[in-house]
């Protein structure tokens, strides 16, 4: 297996991700009270929305890293509830969390590769042995093509600077993911150039036919890069909006609760 | 791959330059790392050429051996507890392990009439052991393997000494003998045997996928969970070649001292341990090599050796372990520290 995108754009009616009726508890919490969200193809979709308003909910259940405890899924039409992260990523869903899920203590080539390393022979599955030469390759490939920063895909990964680093974690998911990369505030702890850098690289993934939602606290960000953008608050979905600076104020006002459940599109 | 397209930044200036330049800046940084780098090896060669030069018996062919066999019990045993830190986990059973496997082993030989599937049965008691400490910790979700296995050392060394009413149990399976005091071109087998289990778990830690997966784990558990690595399974994995490797230290150790002796493991939990962090081992997981971990195991191995020849008395030996203990871990934060040093220079100077 190499790592490889695939493009599908053929227009049919149903949207690529569908989340219908979203409920997620914690207890006491419910950090998700009946969400309703859609994701086109190609399509960068924001997702907004204060402190704790459960974004970070929502993604985590759609990468698997957490189950609904009400509501379905639909991945092209088709109900699909990943229980574990490899299930969502096995759908073609790809995620860089917020907190970086990469391994400080491995290589470029190694964090690309992470539980899921190219082996042979193939029937001795995990017990079979890793094909350095070829990850390293692939990743530098990768690398190469992506205009990361990074040349040198045998560094560790610890040693890099943060603009690197989440440059690596968006090259990764860039590279497996077949349908969507999800990315839970990918530039928070960077500076403005290596930021640039990293929303350059998230740009351009629908022109491969990647589909993108995206949670910032940026808005400036969000109306450089998405084409719609949808406001949680306190676990509703309380608005949508096309990000463009006219409607800045309009989000704001979503985003911090003063036009409660008014939604626009 | 994809259709190749020419991104449209600017292509961000080269990394290498940017060593290049913090090379010349900054010599004594890079030169610094290098050397803590080397850390255990270091460590070796300075205490080999000081014995050396204090006595003539250190170098000499007889006594090389002696360190070797000497040092093979607590080199085996520190192979399977290096797998264990790497998961940021510990392993307290193995010397209990190690003691009761002895005893079995031996007292299955002399009493069951089994003959050499005593090994076997020695094998089976440190995977079980093992896959105790390993099931318990994961599926019981115990907060730490410190408790586990302190549970474990404590119950395989009960019962070491229940199964032997406390007393050493004389007798050797033949390949037991072999395997600790045999010699094969004039080079004593328990070393040939350390470099061929040495030898399997490089090759596991490093070029099979689940031994990366240890690193993967060891260096951020979420992070490996997220990935899909079957975390439960892999750390279950760890545990159970930990109490194989403490089996074979013991098959060593029956046949080098010709009995199963219920604390004939006693203590040397500590020493693997110390053998595994001498040797440059991360405490907090994900960081260290197999090769480094043999080197710990012969700086202990060394030291205790040439302080004996130099008749330093046992209880300055432990003083001297003690110091070079910490020693070496204070070269590990040296080490963390100047990594981080040269990733700050790095970035400003990508930032400038
Ligand atoms: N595992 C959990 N256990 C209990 N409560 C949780 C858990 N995860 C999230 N919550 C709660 O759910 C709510 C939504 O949290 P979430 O992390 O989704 O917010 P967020 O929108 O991502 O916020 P931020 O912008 O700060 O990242 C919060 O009240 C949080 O405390
Ligand atoms: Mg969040």
């Amino acid at each position: 297996m190499t790592i490889d995108n695939f493009t599908d754009t053929t227009g049919a009616a149903v949207p690529l991700l569908e989340v219908k009726d979203a409920v997620m508890r914690f207890g006491a919490v419910t950090a998700l009270n009946g969400v309703n969200l859609t994701l086109n193809r190609g399509e960068i979709l924001a997702l907004l929305g204060d402190n704790g308003a459960g974004k970070s909910t929502m993604i985590k259940c759609i990468s698997g890293v957490q189950q609904l405890s009400e509501g379905q899924i639909y991945l092209e039409g088709q109900p699909v509830s990943p229980r574990t992260p490899k299930e969502a990523r096995e759908l073609g869903i790809e995620t860089v969390y917020q907190d970086l899920a990469l391994f400080d203590n491995m290589s470029a080539a190694q964090n690309f590769f992470a539980g899921r390393e190219l082996t042979t022979p193939k029937w001795m599955g995990s017990a079979g042995f890793v094909r350095r030469k070829a990850m390293v390759k692939e990743s530098a490939k990768v690398l190469e093509r992506l205009q990361v920063g990074v040349h040198d895909p045998n560094g560790p990964v610890g040693l890099m600077s943060g603009g690197q680093r989440q440059a690596v974690a968006v090259a990764r998911a860039e590279a497996w993911a077949k349908r969507i990369v999800i990315l839970d505030e990918p530039t928070a702890a960077l500076g403005v150039r290596e930021s640039r850098n990293v929303l350059e690289l998230v740009k351009r993934l629908p022109q491969k036919g990647i589909s993108v939602i995206l949670i910032s606290h940026n808005m400036e960000e969000v109306m450089a890069l998405a084409d719609r953008a949808i406001v949680f608050r306190q676990g509703r979905l309380v608005g949508e909006a096309i990000p463009t600076p006219e409607n800045h104020e309009k989000i704001v006002s979503m985003i911090v609760g003063a036009d409660t459940l008014k939604t626009w599109s | 791959m994809q259709t190749s397209e020419k991104p449209q930044t600017t292509p961000a200036p080269p990394e290498r330059s940017v060593k290049e330049e913090l090379k010349k800046k900054n010599p004594s940084l890079v030169l610094g790392l290098r050397a803590v780098r080397t850390g255990p090896v270091l460590i070796l060669v300075l205490l080999c050429i000081v014995l050396f030069a204090a006595t003539p018996d250190f170098l000499t062919a007889g006594n090389i051996a002696n360190i070797g066999i000497q040092t093979s019990v607590v080199a085996i045993l520190a192979l399977g507890q290096f797998l264990v830190i790497l998961t940021q986990g510990i392993d307290l059973s193995v010397g209990s392990v190690l003691s009761l496997a002895s005893v079995v082993g031996a007292g299955l030989f002399v009493h069951a009439g089994i003959g050499e599937f005593a090994i076997l049965a020695m094998l089976l008691v440190g995977m079980l052991v093992g896959f105790v400490n390993g099931f318990v910790l994961t599926r019981w979700r115990i907060p730490h393997p410190f408790i586990v296995t302190l549970g474990t050392l404590n119950v395989a060394g009960g019962a070491a000494l229940l199964l032997s009413n406390g007393s050493a149990i004389l007798g050797s399976p033949a390949i037991a003998s072999f395997l600790g005091t045999g010699r094969l071109l004039g080079i004593p087998v328990p070393v040939i045997f350390t470099i061929v289990l040495a030898t399997l778990a490089w090759l596991f830690t490093n070029r099979i996928q689940a031994g990366r997966w240890l690193y993967a784990l060891g260096g951020n558990p979420e992070g490996a969970k997220r990935a899909g690595i079957p975390v439960k399974n892999l750390l279950t994995m760890a545990y159970v070649l930990s109490g194989l490797f403490a089996a074979c230290a013991a098959i060593v150790l029956v046949g080098r001292t010709y009995s199963g002796y219920p604390i004939a493991g006693l203590g040397l939990e500590l020493d693997s341990i110390a053998a595994v962090i001498i040797g440059g081992t991360s405490f907090f997981g994900g960081r260290g090599t197999v090769g480094n971990v043999i080197v710990g195991a012969l700086i202990l191995g060394v030291l205790r050796n040439g302080l004996n020849l130099l008749n330093v008395s046992s209880f300055w030996q432990q003083v001297a372990i003690g110091v070079i203990l910490v020693v070496a871990v204070g070269i590990d934060v040296l080490r963390s520290d100047i990594e981080k040093k040269i990733r700050t220079a790095e970035a400003k100077a990508l930032a400038s």
